[in-house]
């Protein structure tokens, strides 16, 4: 694939989108230019994994090669290429330093 | 082949998801548009906190599209905490707005905060008509100052322009108004009654003749000869169709926590400080009743040659006293669009004719008396 391996990289959802799970699949707004993706369902576990502290190499290995029957080498290729291309449209976070991301307000309290 | 959107919505109806709402924060307003459906006084909002308590569950439901809408949005003072939230819920959010009160710090933090859009209307490009249909004096140039900062910030801002009987020969001034401020436009040209049942201000509206023009010029519709075209066959196809995605992946929500299948759709179906909201969502007998319409159930309109094109909306239907009746201000719509009358239309010139014909009799009968 072509793909230029870091080290170590860590990814964090961008805020700058809306998300949501649709039927078992993640839909992805960009509010940058409105462009709407649909990640499958391996895509989804790495979007939702993506917390800026977990490294993409350990998300590969403990959520992705659990579940699916793939070789870690070109799980953690197919999902370099996979998170850069989120990169480029600005929905995802990329760096060879844990992510610190701002903090989601903690939930109210459900209507009394 | 479907577009992602359209996938999105499919896939929102067989799950039953309320894939958009529209959340009206409140219904204040520092406007006081001549032909408004609402009350502007506060009957007891919710609260910021009440109202962040409900976008939880919107968000665990699977709302995406969030429209925050009043009333005026920024009369609340805290909107911003409201849509902070909202946004930290990843919401993609839409606000409809007057721009009044956007200035350089709220321009800021709308953009900050990455609201996909924002709706402003805006009646005529001359103050002297939209400050009139506004009854406040200086808005228009308040509300263009608004988007200009918005627009400065990359902010997509979509002018929407209502056109009624004061403003009819403004929208191209309006259409090169949004050209001029990189604003998309859209118009609307149907004055709906009060919530409260009061159809006095439809008197505002556009008449029969003004509509067609309308629907006749290319800057206002685009293509022509597409929004007039004559109706299409109707099938069962189109007569099992859904007359629209209000309780199916649509639903309103008032200041008060009221829950309603759209906008102007009046019939109670729940509210969020008594109820959860999926359960007023998926349990609601009147939400269920709304669900359970199609277009073959419709009276006279399932007879309509206009069907399968036509905008009926059974919320203006409902406030005309049947859910499943016709709307007449769409019935005109689609005659001024098409020169092809409705069903309904049709029946109640016949009703008109028979009234028409007893009433001669009576006058006859009369005058055989009198002589």
């Amino acid at each position: 694939m072509g793909t230029d391996h870091m080290s170590t990289l860590y990814i964090a959802r961008s805020r700058a989108i809306a998300a949501r799970v649709l039927g078992g699949e993640m839909m992805i707004m960009s509010a940058r230019d409105a462009r709407l993706f649909n990640l499958n369902r391996v895509g989804t576990i790495i979007w939702q994994a993506a917390d800026g502290a977990t490294a993409l190499q350990e998300i590969i290995s403990q959520r992705i090669c659990v579940e699916y029957d793939v070789e870690p080498d070109q799980a953690l290729q197919d999902a370099e290429a996979f998170v850069r291309e989120l990169a480029e449209h600005g929905i995802m976070l990329l760096s060879d330093q844990p992510i610190d991301r701002p903090s989601i307000l903690v939930p109210p309290e459900g209507p009394a | 082949m479907s577009t992602l959107i359209e996938e999105m919505n499919e896939r929102a109806l067989k799950t039953g998801t309320p894939l958009s709402v529209q959340f009206d924060v409140t219904y204040r307003c520092n406007e006081r548009c001549v032909h408004c459906y609402l009350d502007h006084d506060d009957h007891g909002e919710l609260t910021a906190q009440e109202i962040m308590g409900v976008l939880a569950q919107l968000a665990e439901a699977g709302v995406f599209f969030l429209c925050f809408s009043g009333g005026e949005v920024l009369m609340r003072r805290d909107f911003f905490q409201i849509l902070e939230y909202a946004r930290s819920l990843l919401f993609c959010v839409k606000i409809k707005t007057n721009a009044f009160m956007i200035r350089e710090n709220e321009a800021d933090r709308l953009c900050e905060l990455g609201v996909q859009s924002l709706q402003v209307s805006i009646y005529s490009h001359r103050p002297e008509v939209h400050d009139a249909i506004t009854k406040l004096p200086g808005s228009l140039k308040r509300s263009i100052a608004g988007i200009r900062l918005l627009r400065k910030r990359g902010m997509r801002v979509v002018i929407a322009n209502v056109l009624m009987r004061q403003n009819l020969e403004d929208y191209l001034g309006v259409v090169a108004l949004a050209k001029e401020l990189g604003a998309e436009y859209t118009v609307d040209p149907t004055i709906t009654p009060r919530m409260d049942g009061d159809r006095s201000i439809l008197r505002w509206g556009v008449g029969p003749r003004e509509l067609e023009r309308v629907f006749r010029t290319p800057e206002l519709v685009g293509n022509v000869e597409k929004v007039c075209a004559p109706p299409e066959a109707v099938d069962d196809d189109i007569r099992d169709g859904l007359p629209c995605s209000a309780s199916h992946t649509f639903c309103y929500i008032s200041p008060y926590g009221d829950v309603y299948p759209c906008v102007q759709f009046p019939l109670p179906t729940g509210n969020v400080r008594r109820q959860k909201f999926l359960e007023i969502w998926n349990d609601s007998p009147q939400m269920n009743e709304v669900r359970s319409i199609r277009g073959r159930d419709l009276t006279t309109c399932s007879s309509c040659a206009h069907l399968g094109t036509c905008s009926r909306c059974p919320g203006l239907a409902y406030m005309e006293g049947n859910v499943r009746g016709p709307s007449t201000q769409d019935c005109e719509k689609s005659l001024a669009r098409t020169g092809i009358p409705s069903a309904h239309m049709l029946a109640k010139a016949a009703g008109s004719q028979r009234a028409w014909a007893g009433s001669g009799l009576v006058q006859i009968a009369g005058l055989q008396q009198a002589t």
